[in-house]
């Protein structure tokens, strides 16, 4: 193949188990940053880049890792694939030096497809370690491909492989060695024959590795061969009465006979190139986990990494957001001073709409100092192999209700008890092999305490539960975990009974040390990739909200009755003013605006302001910007100052009165309140009115949107420094609402559907947009149902809303009890090792 | 090598009993090895996907390997088999047909 400039070009396939370091080499190789863990099964859909090297240019395939080539899982169906569609000049397998064992077998397949082979021993370094003494040559003559050493994390050995990957994609080497099947062999042989002679098939797979395949009965071969061939039926019976001979004489079967001659080689080769000078010895990884995994000890560890991952990421990083928070609120101020000014009553719709976005944004990027803290602490948990280990303490009971230890990850990244973002832990279950555990997983993860839930929980709860405070936070944060593992339950023996699963057989790495960039690099990708994913969709969202709200509007006889009540206040101040030598200041009406502005502007900046110095900055600022306003806006002695200052104090508040109700009657006649209203009756049986309606349905686009949305419902106007709280907290006593209604909220907020980002996350991840739906209505049901049951019993009973909460929270621990230990009667007991009962039952 | 430290991972609790019978078969299996004991494989039951991948990982009759631990909840198991260590579950060691293989004499 030619490039545009005529240079040549190669394409090189990275094949390899899991966990080898294909990633590592792929960066290594091209320069592109690819996501890296010591957690197998981090590639899952393959990722390509080029290099140049001299007139030619290389395009590397990074693929997921596989164990081997049948077409039992995604993996392995999508890397074979890779390999007979796409027949790359050179394929370069990766083999994990320290385990040369088990990743031969892997390379005797790919030798047995027919691409030309290198095979990489990565991972040197902790072969070395481990006292692994490795003899190239041999390997190398045995295997009669090309081997190349290298340290994939020191870059070692690169420049070797580059030149391997020159030599074999441009001139064909020798014919590698192929591996015998012994008893089998005749019957291979006779088959591939067979096969050898027509052309459609060798033009695209090698004949024997199409032969060991039909033998094994392996269903895509047999696929393959019928795509190929008209008459593919007679080979297809001849390989299976082949088959059922072999089988009979042997009592072996095929498939396992074949992997027995791969390891037994495999085996054998290790022996004649390994030395192993340390044999005997306990490994440091193992050593590490007798206390790690120690079966008292490893539940104390676990529960101390959680709580450490909640102090620094969620404690800390709101601490560092209180730092960060006056830079958006900064920018804000910014975009308001650049935007067109506001009018008396009616805003330029370009203000409005362009302050309203700046606010949908600002709450986003305000978790960002979170998520880079968050996102690294799980990048380290990844790197050092403890999250493989995690996955095997929870797996028990994750697997009780449909899950998978694997669901860990995506779990910890949606924010078990701390908080995280369902979009990267929806995204982190590519890795769960078992594909009913894998949706229930991704189905699940939405309900976690996604950081955008718990502003609302947070106003809420300082509204109605002051004094019970921390017990309902503890309640939110893990009535998610029961109710995502009862849901997991509840749908993989329902809607996913039929689904493939597959078997819990997972490789616990050996601890590496994380590298500082390795883990940089991945917390800030998956930062960005939140702000990006989310940020997008929440902007663009916003913008539809705020049409929504906006629109129709208020009629002519409103706005001409809004108008009369302005001019009537307008009227007042110049009275009050009358006989005032600052009077002059504001002669006219377009003055008299910029003043009002100007004295919004000012609040809002001094609130900003932090410390006294900052505020006087603020004073002086504003006396150099506007100094014809000065004395209306600072605090002076003098007497025609403080007067003008009091009816510009009146002036302003009329205003904010004014643009409130304003705002209230367009909200309620408009399109998005019009639907809030019409849900009424659906949601009544909650005690939702239309407010918490609408704020419910415009924290669909993101969960942030609530209480922005629940903010706007209940503002009082521009620069506005009374809290959401008190606001909220007056008007909602005042029209009857109890904690009972807050309660019912929080959990239908606790339930509630995906934000859109994450929908879209769940329609890439299941590829379907059934699912994608699923995930919406279901949950949409559940949590109107648990609501409306939470107000209707608890206002029948009479019941607070802590007492409702604690019956909810104990009602589901109950239901999850029930059902964790439901599969065994009861009284089995758990933590008892059940082989040793056994072992004394084999006795009698 | 008298000096090496030898390999034993924690060789159970008092005497490590042969590997017991199976609850479906006759036969022993890798789900009732007491852990610290070592095994050699004879025979995997089962099909499909799931023997697929205990082939690949290395559950290749003749091998031997060693039970490690179970989890702090009993389930899965750690297996240590050539140089990794692999965690199933116990039904899949279930269909994993042992003998057991004195140490000792190693
Ligand atoms: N010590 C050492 N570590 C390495 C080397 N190469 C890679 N690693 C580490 O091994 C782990 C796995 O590397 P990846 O590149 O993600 O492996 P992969 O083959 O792409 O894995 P999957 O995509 O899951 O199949 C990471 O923690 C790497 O930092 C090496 O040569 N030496
Ligand atoms: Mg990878």
């Amino acid at each position: 193949m030619t490039d545009r400039d005529g240079r040549k070009r190669i394409l090189v396939a990275l094949a390899g188990q899991q966990n080898a370091g294909k990633s590592t080499l792929f960066n290594a190789l091209t320069g592109v940053a690819q996501h890296i863990a010591n957690y197998p099964g981090v590639t899952v859909d393959k990722k390509s880049s080029t290099y140049r090297d001299g007139d030619l240019t290389v395009e590397v395939v990074d693929l997921p890792g596989t164990y081997s080539l049948t077409s039992f899982s995604l993996e392995e169906r999508v890397a074979r694939q890779f390999l007979i569609d796409e027949r790359p000049d050179v394929v370069v397998d990766v083999v994990d030096a320290s385990n040369l064992k088990r990743g031969l077998q892997l390379t005797f397949q790919l030798i047995e497809m027919g691409a030309p082979v290198i095979v990489v021993l990565n991972m040197m370094d902790v072969a070395e370690r481990r006292g692994l003494d490795i003899d190239i040559a041999p390997l190398e003559a045995r295997l009669c491909v090309p081997v190349v050493a290298t340290v994939g994390r020191r870059s070692r050995g690169i420049d070797e492989l580059r030149a391997a990957i020159r030599r074999v994609g441009t001139g064909a080497g020798p014919g590698p060695a192929t591996l015998n099947y012994g008893t089998l062999e005749d019957r291979v042989a006779g088959l591939q024959a067979r096969l050898s002679e027509l052309p459609p098939v060798t033009s695209v797979v090698s004949a024997r590795w199409l032969a060991t395949k039909l033998l094994e009965g392996d269903a895509e071969a047999e696929r393959l061969l019928a795509a190929r061939l008209g008459n593919a039926g007679e080979l297809i019976d001849r390989a299976a009465s082949d088959r059922a001979a072999f089988e009979a004489a042997s009592d072996i079967s095929v498939g396992d006979h074949i992997s027995g001659c791969r390891a037994h080689l495999a085996g054998d080769i290790e022996a004649t190139c390994v030395d192993d000078t340390k044999k005997g010895r306990v490994p440091m990884s193992e050593r590490v986990d007798r206390f790690l995994l120690n079966r008292w000890l490893a539940p104390l560890f676990l529960v101390l990494t959680v709580w450490g991952i909640y102090q620094l990421s969620i404690v800390q990083g709101y601490e560092l957001t209180k730092v960060t928070w006056p830079i958006l609120a900064g920018f804000r101020n910014l975009a308001a001073d650049w935007l067109p000014d506001a009018g008396f009553l009616h805003d330029p719709q370009v203000r409005a709409l362009g302050l309203w976005m700046v606010d949908s944004a600002n709450t986003l990027l305000n978790y960002v100092p979170i998520f880079l803290i968050l996102f690294a602490l799980i990048a380290i948990l990844e790197d050092t192999g403890y999250m493989a280990r995690i996955a095997f303490i929870l797996d028990r009971i994750l697997h009780r209700f449909g899950l998978h230890g694997q669901s860990t990850l995506p779990f910890i990244l949606g924010g078990v008890f701390a908080g995280g973002c369902a979009v990267p832990g929806v995204m982190a279950t590519k890795g769960i092999p078992d594909q009913r555990a894998r949706l229930a997983t991704i189905l699940t993860v939405p309900f976690m305490n996604c950081l955008a839930k718990i502003p609302l929980y947070t106003l809420l709860i300082n509204i109605y539960f002051v004094e019970t405070k921390g017990l309902v936070l503890f309640y939110l944060s893990t009535i998610t975990v029961i109710a995502a593992l009862l849901v997991a339950k509840l749908l993989s023996v329902s809607v996913l009974r039929n689904m493939e699963t597959a078997p819990f057989v997972m490789e616990l790495p050996h601890y590496h040390l994380p590298t500082v960039s390795g883990v940089l690099r991945r917390s800030v990708d998956r930062t960005w990739l939140y702000i990006r994913k989310v940020g997008t969709v929440v902007v663009a969202v916003a913008a539809v909200v705020y049409v929504l709200l906006q629109f129709p509007g208020l009629t002519p006889e409103r706005e001409a009755h809004f108008q009369a009540r302005a001019e009537a206040a307008i009227a007042t101040f110049y009275e009050t003013m009358e006989g005032n030598p600052l009077a002059d200041r504001v002669a006219d009406q377009e003055a008299l605006i910029g003043l009002v502005n100007a004295y919004t502007a000012y609040k809002a900046a001094k609130l900003n302001a932090q410390g006294a110095d900052a505020s006087r900055a603020v004073d002086a600022d504003y006396a150099e910007s506007h100094p014809e306003f000065e004395p209306f806006l600072v605090r002076s002695r003098d007497r025609d100052a403080r007067s003008a200052a009091r009816a510009l104090k009146t002036l302003a508040t009329t205003r904010k009165t004014l643009r409130r109700e304003m705002k209230e009657e367009r909200i309620v006649t408009s399109f998005l309140g019009q639907v809030g209203r019409s849900l009424e009756p659906v949601t009544r049986f909650a005690d939702f009115d239309w407010k918490i309606n609408v704020a419910l349905l415009s924290s669909f686009a993101a969960r942030e949107s609530s209480v922005a949305t629940l903010g706007v419902l209940f503002e009082q106007g521009e620069g506005e420094n009374r809290t959401l709280e008190e606001r909220m907290g007056a008007e909602q006593k005042a029209a009857g609402y109890t904690a009972l209604t807050a309660a019912a909220v929080m959990l239908f907020f606790a339930l509630y559907p995906p934000c859109l980002a994450t929908t879209i996350m769940v329609r890439v991840q299941t590829d379907s947009y059934r699912w994608m739906l699923f995930s919406i209505v279901f949950p949409t049901i559940l949590g109107l149902g648990v609501a409306s049951a939470v107000f209707s019993l608890g206002s029948a009973l009479r019941l607070t809303g802590i007492e409702m909460m604690s019956a909810v929270y104990f009602t589901a621990l109950a239901l999850l009890l029930l059902v964790g230990f439901f599969k065994r009667p009861f009284g089995r007991r758990l933590p008892v090792p059940d082989y040793r009962e056994q072992a004394k039952g084999a006795a009698t | 090598m008298g000096k090496q430290k030898r390999y034993r991972l924690r060789q159970g609790r008092g005497h490590a009993g042969e590997a017991s019978p199976s609850a479906t078969g006759q036969r022993p299996c890798l789900r009732d090895a007491q852990p610290g004991k070592r095994c050699r494989i004879k025979r995997l039951h089962g099909h499909g996907a799931i023997r697929q991948r205990l082939l690949d990982m290395g559950f290749v009759p003749e091998t031997e390997v060693v039970m490690v631990r179970s989890a702090p909840l009993n389930d899965p198991l750690e297996i240590h088999i050539g140089n990794t260590f692999v965690s199933i579950r116990r039904t899949e060691a279930a269909d994993i047909e042992v003998e057991a293989v004195e140490v000792d004499n190693d």
